[in-house]
């Protein structure tokens, strides 16, 4: 999981004229973790100690001058370096107040960067793509540089990354519409060029070393993360031939209307991917928003509301995130955490054996192991999916305009075409979320068995297509519903709420012409079946069968008769719903839920959905204690602790409202029957492990007296 | 190896009694440790804490204090008389009232010629110490209020006694109270508690004193004001020592914690020095009562009966016995005398003798199991002693028809009668008058002698059934006149083993009654021994754990002596922090020896290999686990039983069946009285 913290503000911006400019043209790491250097985009160049927000020093050059590259830390001299107008370069200390009377020197060519490198000298990569150390050039400023690019070509991105202990440069040129990545290394010496798949230039670029290679993650305008994987060949030398780089698509973005202009994206960690200036997902657009985004399930994962003008500038650094936006720039410390399944999930939704066993689920191998060989399979079909991801885009166009009849149609021919679960999961996703908005703007539009088949597909989440169950409950698409909430792994608990009192609200006629899924049908079935068979053996030998009070399957209790009278425990409850009604309720119980954000929704139901659903949980657990659940079998049904968890919940939601309810004073002295009568046995079985300890203990000293005569054997 | 009845006794009902004073002499490096019940302890610092005497205690009579001055032991108590023990005949010396009720302090001058001792009617008393006896000087003080503690000042000119409510300094040269130190009482409820100093100490330059309200106070000497406060415990800070350097400082508490300030700089390489609370030991249940510093270790003792003994310098990187927390609880001597032949046990309490007949059973049974007892044991006699005086030593002959014991005042030996239901005892008149105190006594394995010892010699009585007479009077030719610890006979009668208090073994043959030869004297003392009944062998174990085997009729060290010495023993078994208590060997196989210490028993195997360094030493389990054929490729000389702890005697009867005497340590801790209460979570 990841996490965004509270948001503090170092400085505030400079915003240049028009405010389309952010005033800061870069943020570098400074002496210790907790200090950076952050250069302006017109004049100076300060200092900042994050945690306390105070400048630790600050430097202007003369006007008239510009400084062109953003300033550098060198921890190996402790020096700050800069570039003013494309060819000065400028190294001072931290104990240099004026920056005009510090070292400066002039080189003959325009400088694109200077580069810091981790445990080595600085890189400064000339316009022209020419890269040399910064010890060199200062020791011969004037010596001649080589043009590596070609005059019309400009440099969008550059990185310094250290792979296998060396570092390695990498950046991008942008030349006659075509993207080039060129990569160079020092130890062996080597260069290569790469041409990046699809020709545009990416909005914003973030690399990440990963073993054997460089991992380039690419922000397009159109809303795509693409992953490209950038090997290190051991052996030098200087290949000059145009390599292609292939690519695999990471997220799909909503973006809304039109393309994204300002945003930008640094990847975080090999699963994690923080993005600015793109909108999230259910809220609309125009707003923007700080998202953390997990690659590995398309999940976002932690979302912050930047207010005022995005920028599009995002720089990581020692594990804080800094956003110029509107008049200020923030400074969001953030934590990623190994993603695993159950993290990204949330909570587990079921816990014991019955979910791999019920189909619904596919076993998902933990993700951070599995890259090595999905790897492998994914360089194999890159091709193949490329192809398919045009004709996906196709197929999104096509569904916009099509009927219904042949949505479906296409929707099954495109589910049952591409058995890549990687391709279904991204465009999964984008289907619905574009069948949705349909049927949103056209009120006669529903798909339904569209729908239903690509939520089966399992590569739907809430977050991925918020709006389809909300979409589906208008509909009173039930049935669907039914499929959402077994199948959704992150429902917030508003939505289940909303479906609860859906649910509830509902009348069981209407409710019983909806055909929902059938096993938990003949669960609810048999549990109420079961309550009518056993009432009616009771009357036919008259004989009244002591009921077990005890939950989860114990053995009988010896509590005194009276307790367990008929009367004061009404475990034969008729089932106060119908049996579509308690299917539903059933998939309600077994959605994950955080109870503190559920309490809050829970306030909002009616007095009487309230009553009428305690009363169906009361029944449940009476059905329960009789341990008639465990005679039913069901591949998914709500456990007792999920039933008990739901009662107290609800009670603790509305405890006022039932006090003050005449109609619920005998469901509350039932409950309150039940909790008294579990104080009870707990008090014996303390009572019995009292007994039960002093025994064990007489057991062991008994053996301690006065004499005793014994047999021993020495070897 | 072998099977073995065990008959697992547990009805000696032996307690140990609290320890109220201690004084170590660092010249010597004895320890002295007196306890409740007037007995007084002698241990050897350089010896592993051996316990090489006990001066047996006496009704009402309680130390409170003891003071080394040279190599004379003398203590006070609440009798009023202040005593000098005679550390030869483990006896009183002489005492003398001081006439100032209840002494609760003595110590004595750093020159070693006056002992102050601090009285109930709050006079400190000075004497003069003489040759033989202490001669009164003078009284100093004499206000209301009684003086609890003392501290003379290194000079030997001035003395502080800790009073109630205040502390003060008496100068010698004028005899006047000099200063007055104020000492506050307590906090909340104790407030109209009067606050008793415990304890005090005169450094050089300050003045330490230990109070009721639990505070270690610093006092500055010239002016006589508080310099530090240091709140140690809520209840009473009892004792304080410090060691000889001035440095280091502890004190003990109610709590059972021991507390150590040092005397640390303040900023590090500077001059100014601070007392400063390091470390916090809890080793006790109870009361600290005593605590004596010795160099590298503070031996700390009190109401719990336990002497710890804890190392100071605790960051050695290699284990050794100097290096481990010791805890001595039990008697480095036997309480127990065996009649093997008659399976009778006699159990030797302070102020009584209980003679007790073995069961026994017809039943028998795999290792592991309690056989069904057919004949419950029988409390035959219990024997109260006439007089004050503790028992010191006590025997019953093998056969079970006689039984001896001695006080400091006197021997009995009683001659008991047994029929089936009936038992009688008559007391032998007429013991001889050479023989009227004895350190050990012992019977010939035909019961036809009893051998008692005084510091001087060995005496020989002839038992009749008509009565006794004396034969004749053995001394060794060293004419060392320390205490007998130990005396062993061989099975025939016809050698007696001696060993006293200074590690020298003398044997006698007693059928000549005369001198036989000496055992070379081994650094460490002897803490059992036994003679083989086949070989006559001389089997020694000293307090170091080394084992020695003299041949008696070769006069030398045996073969496997020399080859145990030669190959060394374990170093497990080196490390073990009991001495051994009891040698033994078995009648059936005349390779076994049996030895115990307090927490185990162990059968030596004369004919198997000893452990080398690297095997292991514990290999009982090891072994159990083995088939049978490969046993004998693994296991070495020493088969140690840990089943029964903590072990007061062993013995093996005639019959082939084993004796162990327990003492379970919770029914010790049931007896103890209440610790003070303390605050726990919850209560």
């Amino acid at each position: 999981m990841a996490a965004l913290y509270e948001a503090t503000t170092l400085c505030v911006l400079n915003v240049g004229p028009g405010g389309s400019d952010s005033g800061i043209s870069g943020i570098e790491p400074s002496a210790d973790d907790d200090q950076v250097v952050v250069t302006d985009s017109a004049r100076s160049v300060t200092v900042y100690k994050v945690s306390d927000k105070k400048a630790l020093g600050s430097w202007t050059v003369k006007q008239g001058q510009t400084v062109t590259c953003p300033a550098i830390y060198n921890p190996q001299t402790s020096e700050y370096v800069v570039v003013t107008d494309s060819k000065v370069i400028r190294v001072w200390k931290d104990s240099d107040i004026n920056i005009d009377r510090a070292f400066k020197t002039t080189v003959s060519a325009d400088v694109w960067r200077v580069l810091s490198v981790p445990d080595s000298e600085p890189l400064v990569l000339f316009q022209r793509g020419a890269v040399r150390r910064l010890d060199t050039l200062l020791a011969d400023p004037q010596q001649p540089v080589e043009n590596v690019l070609p005059e019309e070509a400009v440099i969008r991105w550059s990185a310094v990354l250290n792979v296998e202990q060396q570092p390695c440069l990498m950046f991008l040129s942008e030349q006659k519409g075509e993207t080039l990545l060129l990569m160079q290394r020092r130890h062996p010496d080597s260069a290569a060029r790469y041409r990046l798949e699809g020709g545009e230039a990416p909005l914003s670029c973030s690399a990440l070393p990963c073993d054997g290679g460089v991992r380039l993650f690419c922000l397009y305008s159109s809303g795509s993360v693409y992953e490209s994987v950038v090997p290190i060949r051991g052996a030098g030398g200087v290949v000059e031939e145009v390599q292609p780089l292939p690519r695999t698509l990471l997220l799909n973005l909503p973006v809304g209307e039109g393309k994204l202009e300002s945003a930008s994206a640094v990847s975080l960690d090999d699963a994690h991917v923080a993005l600015v200036g793109v909108p999230h997902p259910s809220a609309g657009p125009g707003k923007d928003f700080l998202c953390i985004w997990n690659t590995n399930f398309q999940t976002l994962q932690a979302a912050k509301e930047m207010a005022g003008r995005i920028y599009g500038q995002l720089w990581c650094s020692c594990g804080k995130l800094y956003v110029p936006h509107g008049k200020s720039l923030s400074v969001i410390p953030f934590k990623c955490q190994k993603s695993s399944l159950a993290a990204a999930m949330g909570k587990l939704r079921q816990a014991g054996s019955n979910v791999p066993a019920s189909g619904l689920y596919t076993s998902v191998p933990s993700w951070t192991a599995a890259t090595p060989d999905m790897r492998s399979t994914k360089r194999t079909l890159l091709r193949s999916r490329d192809v398919s991801f045009l004709r996906l885009n196709q197929f999104l166009e096509d569904v916009k305009i099509a009927s219904a009849e042949e949505v479906q149609k296409k929707v099954s021919a495109f589910l049952s075409n591409l058995k890549n679960l990687h391709v279904i999961q991204v465009a999964a996703g984008g289907l619905a979320s574009v069948l949705v908005s349909r049927c949103q703007e056209q009120p006669g539009f529903y798909p339904h068995s569209a729908l239903v088949q690509l939520v089966h597909s399992q590569c739907l989440s809430y977050s991925v297509c918020p709006h389809l169950l909300t979409l589906a409950l208008e509909k009173k698409d039930y049935a669907l519903c039914q499929f959402c909430l077994q199948v959704f792994p992150d429902i917030p608990e508003a939505v289940a709420c909303s479906c609860l009192k859906a649910f509830l609200s509902e009348s069981d006629g209407t409710l019983d012409t909806v055909s929902l899924e059938r096993d938990s049908v003949a669960f609810v079935e048999g549990l109420i079946a079961n309550s009518t068979q056993e009432g009616g053996e009771t009357q036919q030998n008259g004989f009244c069968p002591t009921t077990q009070v005890e939950d989860g399957g114990g053995g009988p209790t010896h509590t005194t008769p009276a307790v367990l009278t008929r009367s004061s425990m009404p475990l034969d409850m008729k089932c106060p719903v119908g049996l579509h009604k308690a299917v539903l309720l059933n998939e309600i119980l077994q959605v994950a839920y955080s109870d503190c954000f559920l309490l809050l929704h829970l306030k909002t139901l009616s007095a009487p959905q309230v009553i009428l659903f305690l009363q169906y949980l009361q029944f449940l657990y009476g059905k329960y204690s009789q341990d008639l659940h465990t005679q039913v079998s069901a591949l998914r049904s709500p456990a007792m602790t999920q039933i008990l968890d739901w009662i107290c919940l609800l009670v603790d939601a509305h405890f006022t409202v039932l006090v003050m309810a005449p109609e619920a004073r005998e469901l509350l002295s039932h409950l309150h029957k039940v909790v008294r009568l579990q104080v009870k046995v707990f008090s014996e079985l303390g009572k019995i492990e009292g007994c039960l300890q002093a025994l064990q203990k007489a057991k062991q000293s008994g053996d301690v007296c006065q004499y005793s005569i014994e047999v021993i054997e020495l070897f | 190896m072998g099977e073995f009845t065990v008959h697992r006794v547990r009805f000696f009902h032996y307690m140990p009694s609290g320890i109220c004073a201690m004084a170590f002499n660092r010249r010597t490096e004895r320890l002295a440790v007196a306890r409740t019940d007037g007995s007084v302890e002698l241990y050897s610092r350089t010896d592993h804490f051996f316990q090489e005497k006990v001066v047996p205690g006496r009704q009402q009579r309680s130390i409170q204090a003891l003071c080394w001055v040279g190599k004379r032991l003398f203590g006070a108590g609440l009798s009023g008389e202040i005593a000098e023990f005679d550390l030869d005949n483990l006896r009183l010396k002489f005492s003398q009232d001081a006439y100032g009720g209840p002494i609760w302090s003595i110590v004595c001058n750093p020159q070693g010629t006056h002992l102050a001792a601090g009285c109930e009617d709050g006079t400190v008393k000075l004497f003069e110490i003489l040759e033989d006896q202490i001669r009164f000087e003078r009284n100093m003080g004499g206000q209301k209020g009684r003086i609890i503690s003392l501290a003379w000042h290194s000079s030997g000119t001035k003395i502080a006694a800790g009073m109630i409510d205040m502390i003060k300094v008496f100068d010698l040269d004028s005899g006047n109270a000099v200063q007055r130190l104020l000492v506050e009482r307590g906090s909340r409820m104790q407030q109209s508690q009067e606050c008793v100093v415990w304890s005090v100490l005169f450094l050089s330059d300050i003045i330490v004193s230990g109070d009721s309200a639990g505070k270690v106070k610093m006092w500055d000497v010239n002016t006589g004001t508080l310099i530090k406060n240091h709140q140690v415990t809520e209840w009473d800070v009892l004792t304080l020592s410090v060691s000889q350097d001035e440095t280091s400082l502890f004190a003990g508490t109610s709590e059972g914690t021991v507390v150590q300030f040092q005397l640390l700089d303040v900023v590090l390489g500077q001059e100014e020095k601070e007392w400063v609370r390091t470390r916090t030991f809890k080793n006790h249940t109870h009361d600290v009562i005593a605590l004596a510093e010795a160099d590298t270790v503070i031996i700390s003792g009190g109401m719990d009966t336990q002497l710890v003994v804890r190392p100071l310098l605790d960051k050695l990187d290699f284990k050794s016995r100097d290096s481990s927390l010791l805890k001595i609880l039990f008697p480095q001597r036997s309480l127990v005398s065996c009649a093997k032949k008659a399976g009778l046990l006699l159990f030797q309490y302070p102020t009584h003798l209980e003679l007790w007949r073995l069961g026994d059973t017809e039943g028998h049974g795999p290792p592991g199991c309690i056989l069904p007892v057919s004949r419950n044991p029988e409390k035959l006699l219990h024997l109260k002693i006439k007089g004050e005086d503790h028992v010191c030593c006590s025997a019953v002959a093998p056969c079970g028809e006689w039984i001896a014991y001695s006080t400091t005042s006197g021997i009995r030996l009683y001659r008991l009668q047994r029929d089936n239901k009936n038992v009688s005892i008559t007391k032998v008149p007429k013991l001889p008058k050479v023989l009227r105190h004895a350190h050990q006594l012992c019977f010939s394995p035909d019961s036809s002698h009893l051998y008692g010892t005084t510091s001087s010699a060995v005496h020989v009585v002839a038992l009749t059934s008509a009565g006794c007479k004396f034969e004749h009077s053995l001394k060794p030719k060293s004419g060392s006149t320390h205490p007998v610890r130990l005396l062993a006979v061989s099975s025939d009668g016809k050698f007696l083993a001696s060993a006293n208090s200074n590690s020298e073994i003398h044997i006698y043959n007693m059928h000549k009654l005369k001198a036989h030869c000496t055992v070379p004297v081994y650094r460490s003392g002897v803490s059992a021994m036994g003679i083989h009944p086949e070989t006559n062998n001389l089997v020694i174990v000293h307090a170091d754990h080394q084992i020695f085997e003299f041949s008696i009729e070769q006069m030398q060290y045996t073969d496997w002596s020399r080859r145990v010495q030669k190959e060394g023993l374990h170093h497990v078994w080196l490390e073990r922090d009991t001495p051994v208590i009891n040698v033994t060997f078995n009648p059936q196989n005349p390779n076994h020896v049996i030895l115990h210490d307090s927490y185990m028993f162990c059968i030596i195997d004369q004919s198997l290999p000893l452990p080398d360094r690297k095997s292991q030493f514990h290999n009982q389990l090891t072994l159990k686990s083995l088939p049978e054929a490969e046993r004998l490729k693994h296991s070495h000389a020493f088969k140690e039983c840990k089943l029964y702890q903590p072990l007061l005697c062993v013995d093996m009867l005639e019959n082939q069946s084993l004796v162990v005497v327990e003492r379970p340590l919770l029914d010790i801790t049931t007896n103890l009285p209440a610790p003070v209460r303390q605050k726990k979570f919850a209560t």
